[in-house]
């Protein structure tokens, strides 16, 4: 997995979805603003984009539109994290930073990105990380 | 070592003194298959051995026989193929069609298959038609790669993350499905042993001959080595796309002997056969990374296969139809105005009819234009529970 996930990040000219850093922040007035919305699309099996570049320490609202006629799931995190789903038992994510999203659905997880590490998301239904469904999350 | 283009010019010469004397067999060449797709059941305990296939085609018609043979112990497996055309007929094949072929050809084949699973509700699809063969339910199906997908998901068949783009890859140049579940339960009652198979023919209505290929790498590592044997019986010499390369062996093309056509003539479907037809056989042992492509073949003697039916070319866009909206009736006399609309299909794909003898097309060149032009298409299923790694569970007391 370590190998797959170098290869992600040497990747060069990936397309990436950026969320910028201002739209995080609160609100004129002190009201709180709805976290911003970055939005994964699933095709064949392969996330577009493949890079989401979020910034560090802010709630991030993550919607996946799954287009394929199969379910899949994405999970954001760490190393561990990935690697603890895709050995892991559950077969329904509903928390903060995974989400299941069925064939011809979508769904939406909110996640914070961790200052000071880099990230990763992945489907790990059986088969899917290792045909590539994968992708790295880099800091604004 | 030798360049694969001079190995396949050398094929090609030798083929060609020795057996005709200006056989046009036509560039890229592929491999058999039979119209599975792989697959594994959920415990992954049923694997694709090899697969043996025969497309025969005579007066417009192609008689596609296939064998399910499944290894192993899940108690249902199935397989989605893709069809060129709606099927007159879907029928049990004859009990020794594919075994001559192989005792002709000097192999004993193995074995095929995929899997498949439950039973549910909710499809986008057509049904064309549904009937039991032996231990094996059929069903043809018509659909776009998603409805195609979604049919299946819905009664049971496990997809696996390749099938939506192996699924969409076939649906760009024939949305016709066939979809085999193969019962383990229903073949242990009939007495069937675990590697037999259930031979499965396949009439269509076609302007030539094709047989799926890319859909064997379905479900499968792309290291995985696709093994398969295809057998072409054709009124005429035929013409192949891709060429044979290192992965994919053009073993022999000759005129049946009269004893094979007794033979194949007597078994059950098969009376159909002229008294003269040309015998290819194609041996493939491709790596999956590699097949993405088709068998495209011109046995009409026109020594042009279809580079889109090989998966080398993308199909052409549809024609749009013209604009439905009624213009206003001129209130003066204007010059006409003339819209184009195509009134024929477009041409088909252009394609580098070189003969065999003097192919330039390299096989690694091949594989890159199918990766690099094709979408994607069909599929293997496999039976419907998800296959998840259970760990323990605890209770709380």
């Amino acid at each position: 997995m370590t190998a797959l996930l170098d290869r992600l990040g040497a990747r060069a000219g990936a397309v990436a979805a950026v969320v910028g850093v201002g739209l995080c922040t609160g609100g004129l007035g002190g009201r709180p603003q709805p976290p911003p919305v970055v939005t994964v699309a699933i095709h064949h099996s392969r996330f577009v984009p493949d890079r989401l570049v979020l910034p560090a320490g802010r709630l991030v609202r993550i919607v996946v539109r799954n287009e394929d006629p199969i379910d899949h799931e994405l999970v954001l995190g760490d190393l561990a994290v990935q690697a603890r789903h895709e050995h892991g038992t559950d077969r329904v994510h509903h928390e903060s930073g995974a989400v299941s999203v069925p064939a011809d659905s979508t769904a939406a997880t909110t996640w914070t990105l961790p200052r000071g590490q880099p990230a990763f998301f992945g489907c790990h239904l059986p088969g899917h990380w290792a045909y590539g469904m994968q992708g790295l999350v880099v800091p604004a | 070592m030798t360049h694969p283009n001079r190995r396949i010019a050398g094929t090609a010469t030798a083929v060609a003194a020795a057996l005709l004397g200006s056989i046009t067999l036509l560039a890229l060449f592929a491999g058999p298959a039979s119209a599975c797709a792989g697959l594994v059941t959920p415990s992954g305990n049923v694997k694709l051995v090899r697969t043996s296939t025969l497309a025969a085609w005579h007066a417009g018609v192609e008689h596609y026989v296939t064998s399910f043979t499944f290894s192993g112990q899940g108690e249902q497996f199935g397989a989605i193929v893709p069809l060129p055309a709606i099927p007159t007929t879907v029928e049990r094949g004859g009990d020794w069609t594919l075994q001559r072929l192989a005792r002709e050809t000097n192999f004993q084949p193995a074995s095929g298959a995929a899997s498949a699973g439950g039973a549910v509700a909710g499809d986008s699809a057509t049904v064309i038609s549904q009937q039991k063969i032996d231990a094996l339910e059929v069903t043809v199906l018509k659909g776009g790669g998603r409805a195609v997908g979604r049919w299946a998901k819905a009664h049971g068949f496990q997809l696996t993350p390749d099938t939506p783009e192996v699924l969409d890859f076939y649906a760009a140049r024939s949305q016709i499905f066939m979809a085999a579940r193969f019962d383990a339960a229903a073949a242990k009652e009939r007495g069937q042993q675990a590697g037999e198979g259930t031979p499965v023919h396949i009439t269509m209505p076609l302007a030539n001959p094709w047989v799926p290929l890319r859909v064997l790498t379905t479900g499968r590592q792309g290291s995985d080595l696709i093994s398969a044997d295809v057998w072409l019986l054709t009124d005429k010499l035929p013409s192949l796309l891709p060429v044979p390369h290192d992965g994919v062996r053009l073993e022999r093309v000759v005129q049946a002997s009269p004893e094979l056509l007794t033979d194949l003539r007597n078994d059950k479907g098969m009376g159909w056969m002229p008294k003269s037809m040309w015998l290819t056989h194609l041996d493939i042992n491709e790596q999956a990374a590699n097949l993405r492509y088709d068998l495209a073949v011109d046995a009409t003697g026109a020594a042009r296969p279809s580079a889109v039916l090989a998966g080398l070319e993308a199909p052409p866009p549809p024609v749009r139809p013209a604009p439905t909206t009624t213009p206003p009736p001129p209130t003066t006399v204007a010059p006409a105005t003339t819209t184009e609309v195509p009134t024929t299909a477009a041409p088909p794909a252009t394609i580098a009819t070189a003969r065999l003898t003097t192919s330039n097309r390299a096989p690694e060149g091949l594989t890159a234009l199918a990766g690099a032009l094709l979408g994607a298409i069909v599929a293997t299923a496999v039976p419907g529970v998800r296959r998840r790694r259970r760990g323990r569970v605890v209770a709380a007391r």
